[in-house]
């Protein structure tokens, strides 16, 4: 089923409709567009509510190889609203491949679109920086139409290039990125627990969206995990007499996540805290620093991120479309533990008197490196020797 | 510039043989150009001078010596290097430099190796301790044992049992391994594999043949940063050696949990092995059925895979590498291509490469096709595209082949066995229609490939429903995005590819050109390194500037090789200092013209007429240079003309008329310049007519054949008949050659630059071979040793008026035979020649670069060129063979090249010159013993100063009764020995027991060739060096009276080159 993918501006790229074809109001997909560089791991990236209200992109081509299994998910269903793929093949084949890509994407009621000149539309992006787009049925009317192309957004009419039109001024009514909660949508509604009870740590992981893998890496490291939905407060949290609180990564604006700002600035320095990109710019906010949104973000599994203390450079996985604001945070109170090399973004922060670190990128991977798993043992460090200082 | 005061040894690979080709050129130049941008002082060493390496402005010191212990010491001693990067100069630097460790002369001249050292290199190359280090890091590695001895095989076979895989240390591309299914086989493997290795060790292990391969490229700098390349996924399972399976990258079939295992072995196995700065290129095994990981080995050193990675991803490793040696970290160098962002990141890539290997198996009849761990392929292709279909079918093309006809046969046993065509009758089998499953178990080629063909099949279906109907758009668009080439798509369609090209200009379907940038189009980037494909924009940003596009040779194959390379770079550099815009076109990604450094515009794309016309409708250049590249441009020059693409150079006219027989034949004739007898027969009564008419022997071949491919000299009608039915089967529907064979001749090649108006003879090379030995077989002397004056000055006469009859513009190459004081032209080839860049290293002289400048419509005036050069030394060129990759093989040297690669030597005399070459492509001339002596009569008189001078040094002579008696009447002491058939003990039972040490042999007659054939083959297998005229004795002689007086000198290009 021929289908079509428009941005806000007018651009539209052609393509076929897999997953959920269903046409009509509910059918097809809309959000914000972003790409992600990661050759494999589009399970991990399509489950990670992170990409909550987005229409991803693989500029890798072909997706879907390895089909889908039940263990590489991020959370419980598929979070992104959209799919976007050059080459997208039915045949998977992995060894713990249960069923296809497309099957997948149907069952969860999500649109992909196949065939689409995934480099054009990047580079689009990244000159533009992210928009909003949606992705419909659409069966050309006339003798040919190319693969991508721009329209006048103003094309009023019944050709094809009017109603391309159409589409882009229905994609700019969409709502913006900035100023989103979006993390309120996607945080758990009850707490609940993982991990070993007798574990002799007990981390507090506040959901903001947060990855399952998150979850199993502390645990791994020794923890017992009570994961709470975002609007707990710090009394409720502290209430667990947890050894330390982690502060989940998770989807949209963190400026609109005021009351997670509160929450955290209530807990500094009465317990270590360690966050995870929107947890770690929830945690630069509450530091008194500001935050905005990046021209078309950070997504991928090959970022370089220079450790500012050891000279060392780690390969990460990355996905922000919002940063810290260097230059908004008090160096006294807070410092820039690392900085990312492509283009000094600030990709962790410190706090110079409180157990409190963060970082923007991903140190639980999946998908992604593992270079920063070591992380969480620094987490682990922290509580243990906060507990030490602190006896109770 | 943290080479400032640094003194570096570069070694070079050598000359170009299986499993190390032009990839050391491209790895060892872009060394070299870093190491001296850091302002480092390098010295170079490499025996091979085809390479641009070895280009007297790449190194500060530039020695085309053997690449042995001995020369490396007396340059070490007189260059005095602080340090030596071997890390460039594959197995063969690898095991110099451990060679120079050994004998003690890193500690004495105090050098450092870079980037890898004596103990992280040892780890990594000897299997035990590589082995017991995983074991140590926790990952697996297939059980396995090492022998020393030859008793201690049945223990061996005993633990690891059959099938199972022998791997000799220290040797190159797999040489000597061997895959052993029987108990018999693997008795024969591991003595074979005793033997070649050179530290007599070889590894037994488990086969896991079956399981996926895969390949990471690592790099590391000194602070421990580390960095994954690419990853590489061979579509051949387990059991083909990598530079035989066709690959693609990146990794399709893994999870990301899976890669990430891998990846995670990958860090910890260079931390392990020590590798401190540098790349290196680790390879795994994946079982399909429950994704266990296993090591299967580690090279710390670039290497062929890490060439195509680099290509891959637009991430130069060499370069990069060389910096790292220096001392810099990944974060300190910035990427050429975004010129924004640094090195130290993992390049993504939004495209697919499918690399796949060229092979030459019909170069060595005999020799069995099946593919193993052992490397057979000469040469690869490389191929870029938006999916796997797009890339496959590239590559194919980029192959000069086309996947196989409609309803092409197959068989199961075609699937089952690992052969070069295997591929194709997996395609074949698809097509068919049988299932993926069924042949996922008879090839273990993991599905997803197999679905991506099926789905390939698929498209070819549905265009054959619209035979006789109009194509629409969306079809036509889907299968140009598939990589259908309009010649098959018309195949399909029944239309002819003309057609198909007017349907696309119609709707106006042009091909976009889209950027290797390293980062998937994250950042901007601005080395226009491009690939086509059909998407809806294009980034090629063509300038109105003067342009000129150089079209490359293609994949290595024996007798087209790195020396067109060479001469592609060439006239790129000539180009750009001319003015013009230079763009590259080429898919062979070993190679420097394939550098995006090299040109302003790299196009890696198969060298077909489609793909080049589409450039140049892109890029309308001035005109296209179709003359450096080999054959496979020249072929295309005619219609690229009728297409309105300018052909820069040598018309189209004058090619056609050198290279068609017929024509080519007339004007020799009208022009009163002999050439052998010969007829072009389509049956074999007219072959056997000609013959007759000619008189044998004959010389005979099938036409439209490169590097005298499946050609034979025959003697009798029987042996005519048994040619042709071989010929018939091999290649059949062609036309067959006979002509005069000259036996007993001396043959010469002339290399000549001619602008219309004038021609100058860069040079003209002696063959020291036996006439009727392919040229590029032959070793060759120049200037040449002994010519008869008149045969020179009618040698030289013929070049000038040939260039001017034909209206040459550029290079041509002519190949003359003098028989009996008379003249014959055996071949002129309106191109440039493999000779090419000897001759330019010899002379001094930029050959390729003065070739551009008249191609471009300079003068030999203007540019100061009208005498003829004369050579201030003496050269030597020596071929080296791959028949060891190739048992069972016939080593005897006929008409057919199967050389894959030479060395120079370079001295005060013949001698000398002829001493380094031999010593360089690997044959020792003997220091004592018993020298054999078989002369015909012509020769008998002149071999006496030989034999006389090789008593003085203490040799024992032998001879056949003939030439024995001959040397006792004239008061040498010679042993008289049997001819083969004569009784016992004869010559080759001598050769067996080892009492010769050297044969000199000079030919005569068909009793003789086939004496000579047993000869060559036993002295082939002891490693004897086989003389085959009297020019090479008595250089041979010459040389080693020369080594006996105080061995020999070396020499700096440099020094004689300005």
């Amino acid at each position: 089923m021929d289908g079509i993918l428009v941005l806000e501006d007018g651009r539209f790229f052609r393509g076929r409709l897999f997953g959920s074809v269903s046409v009509g109001p509910e059918g097809g997909a809309q959000g914000e567009v972003v790409f992600n560089t990661s050759f494999s791991g589009y399970q991990e990236i399509l489950t990670d509510p992170s990409y909550a209200g987005q229409i991803v992109t693989f500029t890798y081509p072909h997706i879907g190889n390895y089909g889908i299994n039940a263990e590489d998910i991020e959370s419980g269903r598929i979070a992104a609203a959209g799919l976007i793929v050059r080459d997208h093949h039915e045949m998977p084949s992995n060894w713990r491949s249960q069923r296809s890509l497309g099957s997948y994407l149907e069952e969860a009621g999500m649109t992909g679109l196949s065939g689409v000149d995934t480099r054009a539309l990047v580079l689009h992006l990244r000159e533009r920086g992210a928009c909003r787009g949606l992705v419909r049925r659409f069966d050309v009317a006339g003798r040919r139409l190319p693969l991508g192309g721009q329209v006048v957004v103003t094309d009023e009419g019944t050709d094809d290039v009017a109603r391309i039109a159409a589409l882009a001024r229905e994609a700019a009514a969409l709502p913006s990125m900035a100023g989103q909660d979006l993390a309120s949508r996607v945080t758990c509604a009850a707490s609940w627990q993982a991990g070993d009870a007798q574990a002799s740590l007990h981390v507090v992981a506040l959901d903001f969206g947060i990855k399952l893998n998150i979850v199993r890496q502390l645990q791994a490291s020794g923890c017992r995990v009570t994961v709470m939905p975002s609007h707990t407060s710090a009394t409720d949290i502290l209430a667990l007499r947890p050894d330390g609180v982690l502060l989940s990564n998770g989807p949209g604006d963190p400026e609109a996540v005021t009351y997670a700002v509160v929450t955290i600035r209530e807990l500094l320095g009465k317990i270590p805290l360690f966050g995870i990109c929107l947890g770690h710019q929830l945690l630069g906010l509450a530091c008194g620093g500001s935050t905005y949104k990046l021209k078309f973000g950070h997504r991928g599994s090959n970022h370089p991120v220079r450790d500012i203390e050891s000279g060392r450079i780690e390969i990460t996985s990355q996905n922000h479309g919002f940063a810290v604001n260097a230059s908004s945070l008090d160096g006294r109170e807070v410092a820039v533990s690392h900085l990312h090399l492509h283009d000094d973004t600030v990709a962790g922060l410190k706090h110079r008197r409180y157990p409190a670190f963060s970082v923007q990128y991903h140190p639980e991977a999946s998908p992604g490196p593992h270079d920063s798993h070591h992380l969480f043992e620094r987490f682990v460090d922290s509580m243990v020797h906060w507990r030490r200082i602190h006896p109770s | 510039m943290k080479g400032k005061g640094r003194r570096i040894l570069v070694i070079g690979s050598g000359p170009i043989v299986i499993g190390q080709a032009c990839e050391f050129d491209y790895s060892g130049t872009q060394a070299c150009r870093a190491l001296r941008d850091e302002g480092a002082f390098v010295i170079l060493c490499n025996s091979n001078p085809a390479t641009i390496m070895t280009d007297p402005s790449v190194a500060d010191r530039t020695y085309i010596e053997p690449l042995t212990v001995e020369a490396l010491t007396q340059i070490i001693a007189r260059e005095k290097p602080d340090a030596i990067l071997p890390t460039v100069g594959g197995q063969t630097g690898i095991n110099l430099a451990m060679a120079l460790h050994e004998a003690g002369v890193l500690e004495k001249y105090g050098v450092e190796l870079l980037g890898a050292s004596v103990e992280a290199i040892q780890l990594a190359e000897d299997r035990e301790r590589f082995a017991q280090a995983m074991a140590e890091i926790g990952l697996h590695t297939p059980k396995s044992v090492i022998v020393n001895r030859a008793d201690q095989i049945p223990d061996a076979l005993k633990s690891i049992g059959v099938p199972a895989i022998v791997r000799p240390s220290f040797t190159l591309g797999g040489s000597g391994g061997g895959l052993a299914y029987t108990e018999e086989e693997f008795h024969a493997a591991v003595l074979r594999g005793l033997a070649e290795s050179p530290s007599s060790q070889v590894l037994v292990e488990q086969s896991i043949a079956g399981w996926k391969e895969y390949e990471l490229e690592v790099m590391r700098d000194r602070a421990d940063n580390v960095v994954i390349v690419c990853s590489i996924e061979n579509l051949d399972p387990m059991g083909v050696h990598t530079g035989d399976s066709i690959t693609v990258a990146p990794a399709q079939t893994l999870t990301d949990r899976e890669y990430q295992v891998m990846r995670d072995a990958a860090l910890k196995i260079i931390r392990k092995i020590g590798v401190e700065t540098g790349g290196s290129n680790i390879q795994f095994a994946v079982d399909p059925k429950d994704g266990r990981l296993s090591v299967i080995e580690m090279n710390p050193r670039v290497s062929r895979s890490s060439a195509l990675a680099s290509k891959a991803t637009g991430f130069p490793i060499a370069k990069i590498a060389a910096r790292l040696a220096l001392g810099y970290t990944l974060d300190q160098i910035t990427n050429d291509i975004t010129q924004t962002t640094a090195c130290c990141f993992e390049p993504a890539i939004d495209y697919v490469v499918v690399k796949i290997p060229r092979f030459d198996f019909a170069k060595f009849p005999g020799a069995s096709s099946g593919l193993g761990p052992q490397m057979k392929s000469v040469g690869e292709v490389m191929a870029i595209g938006r999916t796997f279909r797009e890339a496959f079918r590239k590559g194919v093309a980029s192959l000069e082949q086309r996947l196989p006809a409609l309803e092409s046969p197959w068989e199961d046993h075609d699937l089952q066995r690992p052969t070069p065509d295997r591929v194709f009758a997996v395609f074949a089998a698809i097509r068919a229609g049988r299932a993926v499953q069924e042949v996922h178990d008879l090839t273990g080629i993991d599905p997803w490939y197999l679905h991506q063909f099926a789905t390939m099949t698929a498209m070819e279906r549905t265009v054959q429903t619209f035979r006789g109907k109009d194509l629409p758009f969306d079809l036509l668009l889907a299968a140009k995005r598939d990589g259908v080439s309009d010649a098959t798509l018309g195949d399909w369609w029944q239309r002819s590819e003309a057609d198909v090209r007017l349907l696309r200009e119609k709707e106006a379907l042009f091909p976009s050109y889209l950027r290797v940038d390293t980062c998937a189009g994250e950042f901007r980037s601005h080395t226009p390194y491009l690939y086509s494909s059909y998407e809806s924009e294009t980034e090629n940003t063509p300038t109105g500037k003067k342009k000129v596009m150089i079209l490359g040779s293609g994949p290595n194959r024996i007798g087209q090789g790195i020396e067109f390379d060479y001469c592609c770079c060439h006239a790129t550099y000539a180009l750009k200092a001319m003015g013009y815009e230079t763009l590259m076109v080429n898919c062979n990604p070993e190679t420097v013209s394939t550098d995006y450094d090299t040109a302003d515009r790299l196009y890696f794309e198969p060298l077909t007429f489609e793909h080049v016309a589409e450039i140049a409708r892109a890029e309308k250049p001035e005109g296209v240079i179709v003359q450096l590249g080999g054959q496979t441009p020249l072929k295309l020059a005619a219609a690229l003309e009728a297409a309105g693409i300018p052909i820069l150079g040598t018309p189209v006219e004058a090619i056609d008329l050198a290279e068609d027989r017929g024509r080519f034949g007339k004007l020799l004739h009208e022009m009163g310049v002999r050439q052998p007898r010969s007829g072009m027969a389509q049956t074999v009564q007219e072959a056997r007519k000609i013959a007759e008419e000619i008189g044998y022997p004959v010389l005979v071949r099938p036409s439209y054949v490169l590097g005298g491919q499946a050609m034979r000299i025959v003697y009798t009608p029987e042996a005519l008949s048994q040619w042709l039915e071989m010929a018939a089967r091999v290649l059949p529907g062609r036309p067959v050659l006979v002509d005069q064979y000259l036996e007993d001749a001396f043959e010469y090649d002339v290399d000549a630059l001619c602008d219309g108006e004038r021609v100058v003879i860069a040079g003209i090379m002696q063959q020291v071979e036996a006439a009727g030995v392919h040229s590029g077989d032959s070793s060759a002397l120049f200037p040449a040793a002994k010519i008869k004056p008149h045969i020179l000055t009618e040698m030289c006469e013929v070049t000038r008026k040939l260039g001017l009859t034909l209206g040459v513009r550029g290079l041509m190459n002519i190949q003359f035979a003098e028989q009996g004081g008379l003249l014959y032209v055996l071949e002129v080839n309106p191109r440039a020649s493999r000779t090419v860049p000897f001759l330019a290293k010899a002379t001094g002289l930029p050959l390729v670069a003065y070739a551009t400048r008249i191609m471009m419509g300079e003068k030999l005036v203007d540019i100061g060129l009208t005498e003829d050069p004369v050579p201030r030394h003496h050269f030597c060129k020596a071929p080296v063979f791959p028949f060891r990759k190739f048992p069972g093989a016939d080593v005897l040297l006929g008409p057919e090249m199967r050389s894959t690669g030479e060395v120079m030597g370079v001295g005060h005399t013949p001698g000398e010159a002829y001493f380094k070459a031999m010593q360089g492509a690997g044959v020792q001339l003997p220091a004592g013993g018993m020298v054999f002596i078989s002369v015909n009569d012509s020769d008998k008189e002149a071999v006496l100063g030989v034999a006389k001078r090789l008593c003085a040094m203490g040799f024992g002579i032998a001879g056949t009764r003939g030439t024995a008696l001959y040397l006792f009447d004239h008061g040498i002491p010679a042993q008289l020995t049997y001819k083969v058939n004569e009784g016992q003990p004869h010559a080759v039972d001598l050769l067996e027991s080892g009492t010769i040490s050297l044969v000199i042999n000079t030919p005569l007659g068909q009793d003789s060739f086939f004496d000579e054939k047993s000869i060559r083959v036993a002295a082939s297998a002891r490693g004897v060096a086989c003389i085959t005229t009297l020019s090479a004795a008595e250089a041979a002689v010459e040389a080693m009276e020369r080594v006996r007086a105080g061995g020999v000198d070396r020499f700096a290009l440099q020094d004689w080159a300005d």
